[in-house]
């Protein structure tokens, strides 16, 4: 077989949240194209959400996505919120970033240790891994655990939690009840610092690209629900005016939309973007675990989001401890959410990303149009273009560590394929 | 002496939000435990390591929405001894059955630029509407517990343990309070199918109906008591038209109560 005529085809890429398949053309050695492959069947969230109540909305929009429904929620809610005019209480402000911390731990820690995690240290999964490194496997379970119990109080179960609702919560928990969660979650916190230092470790592949990095920030805190929208590219806009900079486009080879910075391109989202944007706002103890690693920005190297995520989940397991000592039962869990006709927008900090919600409501109350704009939807031409940039690297490789590398680079990016709108199928063609 | 062989668990996922299959990850005390009693031959979203079928128990979330899925249903179940279907989507057709009291081009041109692009059916439906069954689990999702008892129940080859009485029952087990009675809480407790444990009535919320119809359930006779709370018929019907829509008993009361142009006008 001449090298030139060589077909690399892998049917499905695993570890990933939902499915799709992935297309590098070669003429050649040279790249031509790549297509990022997505064909989840569409499921028109945004057509059957016309009609409903808004107080309906976060329920449903929760399960566009089993991984991250509280993301759903918490977009959902702020844009309606923002709609009616309704102002949350410090209280449920405080909550809602529990909640979300509960969210990222989970999300997090399934992705860096049984998705991402087996692709540096050569395993099909995390279960085979678990026969070699056990004790790594076990604790990165206890964590993901010490995250899910969070969600699984505040939000009443792990996945399309129940007890989040348009102006707050159905109930707000005791403070004994919170604080029962401390002790898993303090060892969570100081085993996952244990372990930073040989994750550092992996063997991460040398690979850069410039790239717009864009997430929320907000000038005290590590960005989870509000904030300004900016990149490292000069953008600082209000998240009201998201559409009058983003577009999405819908493209021949995906179910899911494609969205690009109007006049300036393709753009990341995710942990990249919020580390690099927001370093100086992470909570002290996350930014000296990432300093002793010497995760310092700008980190540019997609592979290197396992430490990034690592730092996040730090972030937010120090930050659920902070918001659970200074936890007072608030004397009402929601407010007084009115009815009027308006549009409301919402960004979020999913884990996977900058999550955009748009609503218009009705003098009735009822949805006119919603819009929802996914993370894996925005970093889609971003996945293809470091595929489009490794691809001369793959060619001089061979098969089967060619493909493993091509799914891995898809993975940096954690694409929840569910999301976007199932089934990822790895093919390299050779002209 | 040769060790006896493990059963092969496989998992599918057709039209869904993934989150049925993830709570299998989410069982962080037993999945290594799972991982030990089963060989893990087909799982997507866990690991990259594919054998070959047939497989002794598959799992398969998520509903029927495209002819390619349609197909490959008929594969799964040739491929598959018993075959146990898991979650509202896979089981009544999920939220995105919606569709099928409403215009699915209409929905394609709100959410496409394209529709062209799209290939899809007008309806989403169940697995069993395809191929036989083994075993229903409902909900929206799944309860992890109920998800391990199915697991231990066909790997011991006995019948699983699950009722199919109404989320009512539970909350009395539990001692709950009835949100509807003590709160005025309009709730679906009554007709929906237990295995929540009664979790939104000890939110101090009503139940919304996750786990879809109870065996037994009446949505008829329920209508006056949510009426008497103030529900107009056009929210009654919206209550049902959620993610178990297209579950024949909670379709038949939200066609009945819905303003002309389906569930969700």
């Amino acid at each position: 077989m001449t090298k030139n005529a060589r077909t690399i085809k892998v049917d499905y890429l695993a570890r990933v949240e939902g499915e799709g398949a992935l297309t590098i053309r070669f003429k050649g050695n040279e790249p031509k194209s790549v297509e990022l492959v997505i064909f989840e069947p569409p499921r028109f969230f945004e057509g059957f959400l016309c009609g409903r109540s808004q107080l309906e909305v976060p329920d449903i929009t929760a399960r566009i996505c089993g991984i991250c429904p509280v993301a759903y929620q918490m977009s959902s809610c702020h844009a309606i919120e923002a709609a009616a005019g309704a102002r949350i209480t410090q209280e449920i402000r405080a909550l809602r970033r529990l909640l979300y911390c509960g969210e990222w731990i989970e999300s997090h820690v399934l992705h860096m240790f049984m998705l991402h995690a087996p692709d540096f240290l050569g395993y099909p999964d995390a279960i085979a891994m678990a026969k070699d490194h056990g004790d790594l496997v076990k604790a990165s379970l206890r964590i993901k655990k010490a995250g899910n119990a969070i969600v699984n109080l505040l939000g009443g179960r792990e996945i399309h939690p129940i007890n989040v609702c348009v102006g707050g919560f159905y109930r707000a928990p005791t403070a004994g009840e919170l604080r029962a969660l401390l002790p898993e979650l303090a060892w969570a916190r100081d085993t996952l610092a244990e372990i930073m230092p040989t994750l550092a470790g992996l063997p991460f592949p040398a690979f850069e690209r410039p790239v717009e990095l864009v997430s929320l920030k907000h000038p005290d805190e590590y960005p989870f629900n509000e904030g300004r929208l900016v990149s490292n590219r000069g953008l600082d806009i209000p998240v009201r005016d998201y559409e009058r900079h983003f577009e999405e486009q819908h493209v021949a080879h995906s179910t899911a939309l494609h969205a690009v910075h109007v006049g300036h391109g393709p753009y990341v989202v995710g942990p990249l973007a919020r580390f690099n944007l927001c370093f100086g706002e992470l909570r002290p103890f996350a930014k000296r675990a990432a300093e002793a690693i010497g995760l310092v920005p700008p980190v540019m190297n997609p592979f290197k989001t396992l430490l990034v995520r690592g730092v996040e989940t730090l972030q937010a397991l120090d930050e659920a401890i902070a918001i659970i000592d200074g936890y007072r039962q608030p004397p009402i869990a929601r407010v007084e959410v009115p009815t009027r006709a308006a549009v409301g927008m919402a960004a979020t900090e999913a884990p996977r990303g900058t999550l955009y919600h748009r609503y218009r409501v009705g003098a009735d109350g009822l949805i006119e149009e919603a819009k929802i704009t996914p993370p894996t939807s925005q970093n889609q031409k971003s996945i293809e273009d470091d595929l489009f940039a490794i691809a001369r690297r793959l060619v001089e490789m061979p098969h089967d560590a060619a493909t493993k590398l091509a799914e891995q680079t898809v993975r940096n990016y954690d694409p929840c394929i569910s999301c976007s709108t199932h089934f990822l199928r790895v093919r390299l063609e050779h002209e | 002496m040769r060790t006896p062989k493990k059963p092969k668990l496989a998992v599918f996922k057709l039209a869904s939000c993934d989150g049925c299959q993830l709570s299998l990850l989410d069982c962080e005390d037993e999945l290594l435990a799972v991982a030990g009693a089963v060989e893990i031959a087909y799982f997507l979203e866990a690991s990259s390591r594919i054998v070959k079928a047939p497989y002794d128990l598959t799992l398969v979330e998520g509903s029927i929405t495209t002819a390619h899925d349609a197909e490959r249903l008929q594969q799964i179940r040739k491929m598959s001894k018993k075959l146990i279907t898991i979650g509202a989507c896979a089981t009544a057709g999920g939220i995105q059955a919606l569709r099928n009291f409403a215009d699915v081009a209409e929905y394609a041109r709100v959410v496409y630029a394209r529709p062209e692009y799209l290939s899809t059916l007008a309806t989403s439906t169940a697995v069993a509407a395809h191929v036989p069954v083994d075993f229903e689990l409902r909900g929206c999702p799944v309860s992890k517990a109920q998800l391990l008892e199915v697991l231990n129940a066909f790997l011991n080859g006995r019948p699983p343990r699950i009722g199919s009485h109404s989320v009512c029952l539970d909350c009395k087990r539990k001692g709950t309070v009835c949100v509807m009675v003590a709160h005025g809480t309009p709730c679906l407790g009554p007709v929906t199918h237990s295995g929540c444990d009664a979790l939104c009535p000890s939110y101090t919320r009503g139940c919304f109906g996750c786990f879809g119809p109870s065996a037994s359930a009446h949505p008829s006779a329920l209508r006056p008591a949510l009426t008497r709370l103030g529900k107009t018929d056009a929210e009654v019907a919206r209550l049902y038209a959620t993610f178990n829509a297209a579950a024949p008993t909670f379709a038949a009361e939200h066609q009945a109560l819905a303003p002309k142009k389906g569930p969700a006008a």
